[in-house]
């Protein structure tokens, strides 16, 4: 068959809703874009991991440790799902994690922003984890297969990450004068950074437009945005705390929240890594794995010693 | 009877939650994602554990103390985060610092194995919600004598580096092995009791199963090799190493900046 023919065939899928699966024939730009796509995905559940990881030794009460201990296994759980969604296409996991290191691959911007206190880990699970829904939900509906069906399964996991978060600043905004306040400064902190993990403006973003086409992305940068900013503007009322915009206001005619404009320059310094924990967060990680290395490395050896006396024992 | 089963409580609570507290270091920075998650999922585990012990005991601590006195109602949280070291009766071992993953992985092993026939016996106990938390937990703590004795394994039997790195651990940790089965005062009492374990008489069946891992790890017996190697006691009895201060100072500082406070 002519590639295209075959690129037909695909087209035709897309069209029907019939998913692509790793065995189907697939233009090299659409593997491409999945790859980049899902091991930044995956790159973001991982780093993910460290900004909250921060607060897991000081968490203030058992229940609320053992909350946060579990959720960030999650977020390795995710990461591990997305790995294998990503190895569908072809990479293997080590590569992938080499490109994080070299800083060839990208990962989340939020990631970068320090959590000073444990308002921050309430507003993490409802902000930032709040807006991840929205762009996964969508996601469960995307073309490929593997990395819709990996989105059903984190997705689930999610909603319960963000109700945690809220139930963190609902405790805080019923709480003494300084919880009240740790939790409006948390929010004041994260609003602005959330509202870019987004992404730029529909008009400037450059992977949109054929995304959309092969129905890898469902919903563009700005309409999930405001689906979020609608959200969250209703959400706050319930903790008694304000978001730091004063151009949030409802509007009757668009049935929408108006909002202010996002600071791009902070947002393009932090995608360039200039965002105040971008080098300590691919440190941590970079360490990890290096100091890591003798241990895979022992495994691998080991494993391979008890197959080869297992060999002998069937000869 | 009821302050020596609120010690002997507090000392299986302390071991829980100081081993959780140090494997959740770990988490975000393990060798490899299905390791860190492992990790974590046995911090997780002994948190559990630590909670259903600290609940029982702020249970008996409320009725022996709070009735006369007057002082402040216990909870699982007054009992984790306001107690100073003095009054942590964790084994020394337990606090030990991470290391590198083969300290982290042997000194699991050597804790889960003790605490395995521990929980074992704990199920007969006289006290039945004791008998109950042992019961429940003994899944949990199966895993983890399992987890670890591979990971002993793969790292005596791996490559040399491992090996030497799996021996290090061992002349680290072997120092504090020896407290476990050396009962404090409020374990002969709940032995006497009845709702006790006798710890000494799990150092036999602790050196077998040790013997037969390293056994399978191509390593000697660290039992016949280390007759007449001091070993260091205190943690039951709280005095500690320098290491929990820290532990406790990290741990407590949302409790202690903000007091009562509810999060
Ligand atoms: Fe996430
Ligand atoms: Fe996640
Ligand atoms: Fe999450």
């Amino acid at each position: 068959m002519s590639v295209q023919e075959l690129e037909k065939i695909f087209l035709n899928k897309i069209e029907q809703e019939v998913k692509i699966e790793p065995k189907d024939w697939m233009p090299d730009a659409y593997r491409k874009t999945l790859i980049r796509q899902i091991s930044q995905h995956a790159h973001s559940e991982i780093v993910g991991m460290l900004p909250e990881g921060n607060w897991i030794s000081r968490a203030p009460s058992l229940k609320r440790k053992a909350i946060l201990l579990a959720k960030v296994q999650d977020e390795a759980g995710h990461g591990l799902y997305l790995y294998s969604a990503a190895e569908t296409l072809g990479t293997t996991r080590e590569q992938t994690i080499l490109d994080l290191h070299s800083g060839k691959a990208k990962y989340s911007s939020i990631f970068n922003y320090p959590t000073l206190t444990w308002g921050d880990i309430g507003a993490i699970g409802w902000l930032v984890d709040g807006a991840a829904i929205l762009n996964q939900v969508m996601l469960c509906r995307t073309s490929y297969g593997p990395y819709a069906r990996a989105m059903v399964r984190i997705c689930k996991e999610e909603s319960f990450h963000q109700r945690q978060g809220f139930d963190i600043l609902m405790a805080l905004s019923k709480g003494s004068p300084e919880q009240r306040e740790m939790c409006q400064d948390a929010i004041n902190r994260w609003w602005w950074p959330s509202l870019m993990m987004f992404g730029p403006h529909d008009g400037e973003s450059t992977h949109s437009e054929q995304s959309t086409l092969w129905k890898i992305k469902r919903m563009s940068n700005d309409e999930l945005r405001q689906k979020f900013v609608d959200m969250i503007a209703e959400q706050v009322k319930v903790l008694n705390m304000t978001l730091p915009d004063d151009k949030l206001k409802w509007n009757e005619t668009t049935k929408h929240y108006d909002f202010g404009e996002i600071n791009w320059t902070e947002f393009w310094n932090v995608v360039k890594g200039n965002g105040p924990c971008n080098k300590q967060r691919l440190d941590a990680r970079r360490k990890a794995w290096d100091e890591g290395a003798w241990v895979r490395e022992a495994a691998s050896a080991h494993a391979a010693k008890r197959k080869m006396r297992e060999e002998k024992k069937i000869a | 009877m009821n302050e020596t089963l609120y010690n002997y409580t507090l000392h299986l609570a302390d071991n829980a939650l100081i081993l959780a507290q140090r494997n959740s270091e770990w988490c975000g920075h393990g060798p490899v994602l299905e390791q860190d998650i492992a990790i974590t999922n046995i911090s997780l585990d002994l948190i559990g554990q630590a909670r259903s012990l600290y609940q029982y005991a702020a249970e008996l601590s409320n009725n022996i103390f709070s009735s006369t006195t007057g002082a402040r109602t216990a909870t699982e949280d007054t009992l984790a985060y306001l107690r100073e070291g003095r009054a942590y009766k964790n084994c020394l071992l337990v606090e030990q610092p991470n290391g590198d993953w083969a300290q982290t992985i042997l000194r699991q092993f050597f804790f889960s194995t003790c605490q395995f026939f521990l929980y074992q016996r704990l199920q007969r106990s006289a006290d039945s919600t004791l008998a109950a938390i042992a019961e429940k937990s003994l899944k949990e703590v199966t895993y983890h004598v399992r987890w670890s004795s591979e990971w002993v394994i793969r790292l005596g039997d791996g490559t040399e580096e491992s090996r030497n790195r799996l021996l290090n651990a061992l002349d680290d940790l072997w120092p504090f092995t020896g407290e476990m089965f050396t009962p404090a005062g409020y374990e002969t009492d709940a032995v006497n009791l009845g709702f006790g374990v006798d710890v000494k008489a799990i150092k036999p069946l602790w050196e077998q199963r040790v013997n037969e891992i390293f056994a399978e790890a191509t390593l000697s017996s660290p039992i016949t090799g280390s007759e007449g190697v001091w070993m260091q006691s205190g943690g039951k009895e709280g005095v500690h190493t320098e290491q929990l201060g820290f532990i406790l100072a990290e741990m407590q500082s949302m409790q202690r900046t903000f007091p009562g406070c509810e999060w």
